[in-house]
């Protein structure tokens, strides 16, 4: 089966830069859910709280989540992402509900379908797309939790591979335009993830656009697995993205020269969806929407990206700063398929220094 | 050329790709038995040998009969992962077994090599492994082998290779450049007639391969070639040297070599390299044996330099000066010097030849990452006492110019400000690559600097400043410049510069020339050479480039109007932060006044150093200790720390410099929410001292405060007797005399080293009295038991800001502080824009609240700056000008 959704992303790419949307915790925050909020009646005698469990209300309150995609479809998101990012049976195994996995990834493709598709009808020249979002798991396959084992790992590549498949199947089957694989901290998690989505690409025989962000932790430059920008790209590159980018844990400011580095060695189209500033003394991101807007235009201006939009902290209101600016910038970056400067002939990518002992194992996830 | 990866960025100068062959248990005996026995530490520090000896690739194999290949893989690679010194290299998984390799693949998060795959089993086979290595985005090595056997003809190996890259390229969807063909190489000199050809083979295979399969790669086991000299290392090494020579430039592309065992080309001895070619190309029928022959009279002369250090002393002279400044060392450089003095017409020859021919490979090693800045600085020195010695002769000839061919940089530390670390980096920087400094040193007005500017006939000028007053200072110069109506280019630096403040605040100043903020010394000559260029397009491209970006830079913030969120000031006070006074007792300082120390012993303050920032000031990122096991900067920053110990030890044991500092503790109330009344004594009647604070003016979330220092301090209408500290502290009491001893001798390495090391020893003498302020002479912390991390964690009660950081980032509170303290008494002062000098010097005040912390002011509005201007009776416009790194408006 060919794909529908490709031509017309990469026609509305070329033409403009496209929006994606904002936090998705954030947002689910606002509405001071409790806990029978999360548990719904399917839920109530359920052994573990599941407060926090932000997936599970795709299931337990589908109106929320629907709400809060069509605020960001309102403030002008050409692209929606779903609320999946801890939708994988190992991640879901923190509350008991690995065997919901499944369940939860159709439920939240259809929830964002049903509000981008009615976006799309009363709009046709400005489609929006729907992003099966693909989270980084509780669990990372390069790193070891244990520091006087440093050989141990928490989990198998074909264990984060099948989780990752049977959540790229509820995707699709969900409905879901792209699947993209998202704040990636550790790249083999993200090999694990593109390996399952050609598998399901071919058991479904059909195939949706690939975008892949990963995660620059802090000012070092590299992932949480060590490895610089540039390695990230040659790492994942195999899976021919419809988009390569970043999202999380930096601000716009800082995110900027590791999307310029990307930038100029990714011939496919680059995405940056950085967090609203860095965390203040309470942990809280304060950057406000016009502030941000100033630096996210700025990545536009200067042609580094065709997608931008928000992580950790960005509100709809963040995201419609920077689609009104964003939509003045004439400029965009061609994807050429050629990157910009003379491509490795071979490219072949270690983990280039990461002083191990700098770096804590314990990830805080996203509120995105 | 292979690239995309940053530590294998291959330049086209190195265009041969080692990959290490010792972490393989069919090749390296040691590592098979190390292997078998399960002591994996050592087997990992095989692999960190090779990278550090330059493979830029390891491949490892596990394919031995006793062993379980499988596991053997896993458990390696994920221990590889954790060493980042190994793991920043890709890996090249080889086996025979494919299960082997697809269990090595899901352990390895870069791009690896599978090796290797090949059509031996069929079509389907090879199409299915090939699938899967995709899937895990590896690239291949495909042997020349097919269902009839491994290729050993050119025709066989181009025929088998060709269609290997139809069926990968068409029917698996592989990207031609992840495909590596390796069309066996064989050994020759066997005596065995058939071999005779093997390498003409090779070669000609990869050139039609490189030809006809575009985007591949070619790579080959080099030591199968001299299979037959085992035990005759110096044939072997040539042979594989000088076949490397003629396969790369067939387009061989990498290879699997032991990096010690391959000889440069060069150095081959000609009789034994004509031999060896002999072979190589089949020339006559006697070659083989006439090799053999000639190998067995070599094998007894041969062996290895004893005295391998030194080996560089045999090369022609350029090549040990060179070779004295990449290193750094200076023990040679005058003799070598005189030598290649007698060989050149003029001494200026020298330089201009041989020491700037050295000094470019400096600058090229250090623009490519290959060096670092410490490593400069000594090459520096080499350079300085080379210059140094020519000096003499120079002069005598009367030569008309002297150094600096390629320009003339003005550099000054601007009035008011003392710290000069990395004014002085950029000037080493800079001079190293032939540009003539003229240092006007520190605290230097700007009707000096321009004079000296028109009398010294520069191209360039560079101000440098770290504390927040220079900041206006370098735009008064900027002014004087336009006004003098100089032509010249400014350059901008120093810690607290910024390209923003360089845009919005000095370029609108002087339109005359290019004006250009340079972030660190790394940069600053790109920056100086696209000025100063003769190239016309190149200096106008750059020119036109920071022109327009500064003009973007201007534009976006004029673009922005009130970004963040201010409250007013009466707003922001009544969210100031809150405690129940009633229910707290302040502690009560063991005495009251001021005490002074004059000669600080300075062995008790080396354990109370902070190296993190040490490093950070040679521009070497990373955090001590952990920054010497990073694999970029960590072998120069252990070299440096090794060095300041070094110094430093002298410092202590000969008592080069003399610590000092004094310290007050005050009764203390708030009044009228942000000022502080100190006390003459407890009875809280007359008042001594007035501080003034600044208060956070962005809007908090909800919860949050906004807070000011004295929020700290029990407010006078509670009636709660509460306490202030402050001090002021030096280590760089006597520092000059070193200083300038250093730099007599031409060694800037030392004297930079000094000035850094004294800033630290000033750091440590702050943290050690703020520790016995809380446990002896205020004593509220009497039981308190921090090692030294945990006092740089500031784990601690209470804190200790300075006047001019975040917190209270206005300058003149430091007057106060001197008017309490009097730190004068003992030789610490201040500048007229309130630096210290010393510069090696700390003040501040201690607060002593369980909860007081650190915070940082952010931006202020109009209103605070009008009270704060009434309170502290300055005009508003002076006071805008000590505040305007945080003021929330242009002025």
């Amino acid at each position: 089966m060919t794909n529908e959704v490709l031509p017309l992303l990469t026609q509305a790419a070329q033409r403009r830069i496209l929006i994606i949307d904002g936090a998705m915790g954030t947002m689910i925050q606002q509405y001071r859910l409790e806990e029978p909020d999360f548990r719904g009646d399917r839920f109530q005698n359920h052994p573990r709280d599941l407060k926090g469990n932000n997936d599970l209300l795709s299931l337990t309150r589908p109106d929320v989540v629907e709400a809060i995609h069509r605020a960001y479809l309102e403030a002008g998101a050409d692209i929606i992402e779903t609320n999946t990012f801890n939708s994988t049976s190992i991640s879901q195994a923190d509350y008991d509900m690995s065997d919901l996995a499944y369940e939860i990834n159709v439920a939240a493709a259809q929830i964002a379908r049903r509000a981008a598709d009615e976006f799309t009808a009363k709009n046709p020249d400005k489609p929006r797309f729907v992003a099966g979002a693909l989270g980084p798991l509780s669990k990372t396959l390069s790193l070891s939790p244990d520091v006087n084992n440093p050989g141990y790992r928490a989990l198998t590549f074909d264990e984060a591979r099948e989780a990752y498949a049977e959540q790229a199947r509820g995707l699709l089957d969900g409905g879901a335009h792209i699947l993209l694989v998202e704040t990636i901290f550790d790249t083999l998690n993200c090999k694990a993830a593109l390996f399952a989505i050609d598998e399901v690409f071919e058991e479904k025989n059909t195939r949706v656009p690939i975008m892949i962000s990963g995660t620059i932790t802090d000012a070092s430059g590299r992932t949480l697995s060590g490895q610089t920008v540039e390695a990230f790209w040659i790492s994942v590159k195999h899976a021919r993205p419809f988009s390569v980018g970043l999202n999380c844990a930096l601000g716009a400011k800082e995110m900027r020269p590791h999307i310029e580095a990307l930038s100029d060695i990714a011939p496919c189209f680059i995405s940056a969806y950085p967090n609203a500033g860095l965390p203040n003394e309470f942990g809280e991101y304060d950057q406000t929407p016009h502030e941000m807007c100033n630096f996210v235009e700025d990545f536009a201006r200067s042609g580094l990206v065709n997608i931008v939009g928000g992580c950790c902290g960005t509100t709809p209101e963040h995201i419609r700063h920077i689609a009104r600016h964003v939509a003045e910038v004439a400029r965009t970056r061609p994807a050429t398929g050629q990157p910009k400067q003379a491509p490795s002939p071979l490219g072949v990518a270690g983990t280039p220094c990461f002083p191990a002992s700098n770096r804590s194992l314990s990830v805080r996830k996203p509120t995105s | 050329m292979l690239s995309g990866l940053e530590p294998l960025i291959i330049r086209p100068e190195t265009n041969f790709v080692n990959i290490g062959e010792r972490t393989n248990v069919t090749g390296s005996r040691k590592f098979a038995n190390l292997i078998k026995s399960g002591n994996l530490t050592e087997a990992l520090s095989v692999a960190r040998q090779q990278v550090e000896s330059g493979a830029q690739i390891i491949d490892v194999n596990m394919d031995e009969g006793l062993l379980d290949s499988e596991k053997a893989m896993v458990d390696f690679l994920l221990l590889v992962a954790a060493e980042p010194d190994i793991s920043r290299v890709p890996v090249m998984v080889d086996s025979s077994k494919f299960s082997v390799i697809e269990a090595g693949l899901k352990c390895l998060q870069g791009k690896s090599i599978v090796n290797s795959i090949s059509m031996k089993e069929g079509e389907a086979e090879f199409i299915r492994q090939a699938k899967i290595c995709r899937r895990y985005g590896a690239a291949v090595v495909v042997m020349a082998f097919d269902e009839q056997g491994q290729a050993d003809t050119a025709e066989r190996k181009i025929e088998i290779c060709q269609r290997a890259y139809r069926i990968l390229t068409e029917q698996v969807g592989f990207d031609p450049t992840d495909i590596i063909f390796d069309p066996n190489i064989f050994a020759v000199a066997t005596g065995i007639e058939e071999h005779n050809d093997y390498a003409i083979h090779f070669i000609e295979a990869t050139r039609v391969i490189k030809q006809t399969c575009p985007g591949v790669k070619i790579s080959g086991g080099v030591s199968n070639l001299s299979f037959s000299f085992r035990g005759n290392d110096k044939v072997r090494e040539a042979m594989h040297a000088a076949f490397l020579f003629h396969a790369i430039q067939a387009g061989m592309d990498m290879g699997i070599v032991n990096a010690g065992m391959i000889e440069v080309y060069e150095e081959i001895p000609k009789d034994l390299l004509q031999r060896i070619e002999d072979v190589l190309f089949n020339r006559h029928p006697g070659a083989t044996e006439e090799l053999v022959r000639f190998a067995e009279s070599l094998k007894d002369t041969g062996g290895r330099s004893v005295e391998k250090d030194l080996a560089w002393r045999e090369a022609p002279v350029e090549a040990r000066i060179t070779h004295a400044l990449v290193k750094g060392i200076t023990d040679f450089i005058e003799q070598d010097t005189e030598e290649a003095r007698q060989q050149f017409d003029k001494p200026l020859s020298v330089i201009e030849g041989p020491l700037m021919d050295g000094m470019n490979v400096v600058g090229d090693l250090f623009g490519a990452g290959k060096m670092f800045l410490p490593q400069v600085v000594k090459s520096a020195r080499v350079m300085k006492k080379a210059v140094a010695y020519l000096t003499p002769f120079i002069e005598a000839e009367k030569s008309s110019s002297g150094v600096g061919g390629r320009g003339k940089i003005l550099l000054a530390t601007v009035k008011g400000d003392v710290h000069d670390i990395g004014k002085n980096i950029v000037g080493v920087v800079l001079g190293c690559n032939n540009y003539e400094i003229i240092d006007l040193g520190v605290m230097v007005p700007a009707d000096k600097i321009l004079q000296a500017a028109i009398e010294h006939q520069v191209d360039i000028i560079g101000l440098s400043g770290l504390i927040t007053p220079s900041l206006d200072e370098m735009v008064h110069v900027a002014r004087e410049m336009q006004r003098l109506d100089l032509k010249l280019p400014l350059l901008i630096g120093g810690a607290t510069t910024s390209k923003t403040h360089t845009a919005v605040k000095v370029e609108p100043k002087y339109q005359n020339a290019p004006v250009v903020h340079v972030l660190d010394a790394s940069r600053s000559v790109a920056v100086v050479s696209s000025l100063l260029t003769k190239n016309a397009v190149e200096n106008t491209a750059f020119v036109a480039g920071v022109k327009a970006e500064y003009e973007q830079i201007r534009a976006a913030r004029a673009g922005r109007q009130s970004a963040k969120e201010f409250l007013s000031l009466p707003a922001a006070r009544a969210n100031k932060w809150m405690t129940d006074w009633a229910a707290y007792a302040p502690p009560k300082p063991a005495f009251l006044g001021v005490k002074t120390f004059e000669n600080y012993p300075l062995d008790e303050l080396a354990p109370y150093i902070d190296w993190t920032p040490f490093f950070q000031s040679w521009q070497l990122a990373g955090k001590y200790p952990a920054i010497f096991d990073d694999s970029v900067v960590g072998v120069e920053a252990k070299k440096l720390y090794d060095d300041a110990q070094r110094l430093l030890r002298q410092i202590v044991d000969e008592q080069w410099l003399t610590a000092r500092a004094v310290i007050g503790l005050f009764p203390a109330n708030s009044v009228s929410d942000d000022d502080l009344e100190i006390f003459t004594d407890d009875k809280r009647t007359g008042v001594s001292a007035l501080l003034h604070h600044l208060r956070q003016q962005n809007k908090k979330a909800p919860g949050l405060p906004n807070f000011c220092l004295s929020d700290f301090i029990a407010p006078k209408e509670t009636g709660v007797p509460d306490y202030l500290g402050a001090f002021a502290v030096t280590a760089g009491i006597g520092i000059e005399e070193h200083v300038k001893k250093f730099e007599a001798a031409h060694d800037d390495y030392h004297a930079i080293l000094l000035k850094a090391l004294a800033d630290r020893l000033a750091e440590a003498l702050a943290e050690r009295m703020h520790e016995r302020v809380r446990k002896e002479f205020w004593g509220f912390a009497q039981t308190e038991n921090l090692k030294n991390d945990q006092l740089i964690a500031e784990e601690y009660r209470g804190i200790r800001p300075a006047p001019g950081y975040p917190a209270c980032p206005e300058h003149t509170e430091k007057r106060t502080l001197w008017q309490l303290l009097q730190p004068d008494g003992i030789g610490i002062t201040l500048t007229e824009s309130c630096a210290m000098y010393p510069a090696a010097a700390v003040s501040g005040w201690y607060f002593s609240h369980p909860e007081s912390r650190y915070f940082g002011l952010g931006q202020i509005g109009k209103d605070q700056v009008e009270n704060y201007a009434r309170r502290k009776g300055m005009s508003i416009a002076e006071a805008e000008r000590w505040l305007a790194p945080v003021l929330n408006y242009d002025v």
